[in-house]
């Protein structure tokens, strides 16, 4: 019997990743925030993951794609619709920033208390 | 995902709101010159924003976008134009030209460029805190 270390990390890994690009994809709305006719992304975050998960689990050999890339950003509906045709509401864009930047911490913990325990079944 | 890729957004962004301060400084700095013609005196200057549409990584479509600085543009408002024959620079017709610089709008424009300056600052240094602690990951 082996371990199988992308089996005993469970979803932590790919959330992660989706975690780092939605981060990527907010720091672009609000560096955006005065740029007019910008419209403001966002990613369905479980959609997103599931359809990483599933792409994951069918993958057969080693260079089959993984997911990343599978996923499509959305665009945000704003509640107050300006003049210049931007979509940004910054309040709106910091609180989900934040909220990203917390559960990225949320699925680092998880994944080393992942290895920690894979290191004490190793080190017995 | 890639750190770097935020980085130079939110760094795009604080270059892009500098320049934004800069015409603000320019214009506040200026708004009381006058000048004895219509083409010589100063007009209120704009930067105007665009965004750099990125492609790779999750939504390759462009979600993730630096900004840049198009152009820098001068204000078609109309000059204000007083009748001050004492004025050294007043032409024949005794009339100064003060630029179309709006204190109030300048104002405003000066606050929204120093509150986004510093949101750039806070995103940068979440992402820092984020990609200190991933490279702590497995350290216990």
């Amino acid at each position: 019997m082996s371990i199988d270390f992308d089996k005993a990390l469970g979803v932590h890994p790919e959330a992660l990743k989706l975690r780092g690009e939605r981060t990527r994809i907010l720091a672009a709305n609000i560096a955006n925030e005065n740029t007019p006719g910008y419209q403001a992304r966002d990613i369905d975050f479980s959609a997103t993951l599931q359809e990483m998960l599933q792409a994951e689990a069918g993958r057969t050999g080693p260079g089959a794609p993984g997911g990343g890339d599978g996923g499509n950003a959305l665009y945000r509906v704003p509640y107050h619709s300006s003049t210049d045709g931007n979509t940004v509401e910054l309040g709106v864009e910091q609180a989900a920033f934040a909220q990203n930047a917390q559960d990225f911490q949320a699925s680092l913990a998880f994944l080393n208390m992942q290895l920690k325990g894979l290191a004490k079944v190793i080190a017995g | 995902m890639s750190f770097r890729d935020i980085a130079h957004i939110a760094g795009s962004a604080m270059a892009a709101q500098t320049v934004r301060l800069n015409t603000v400084a320019s214009n506040l700095a200026n708004a009381d010159a006058a000048a004895g013609t219509e083409a010589g005196a100063y007009h209120a200057r704009k930067p105007v924003f665009a965004a750099i549409m990125s492609d790779g990584g999750l939504g390759g479509d462009g979600a993730g976008a630096a900004v840049q600085v198009l152009d820098v543009v001068q204000s078609t408002e109309p000059l204000r134009k007083v009748h001050e024959p004492g004025h050294p620079l007043a032409d024949a017709d005794g009339m100064v030209f003060y630029p179309n610089v709006n204190p109030v709008a300048e104002m405003t424009d000066m606050m929204s460029a120093s509150r986004a300056f510093e949101t750039s600052v806070e995103v940068l240094g979440r992402v820092n805190a984020m990609q200190q602690s991933l490279l702590k990951l497995g350290e216990g």
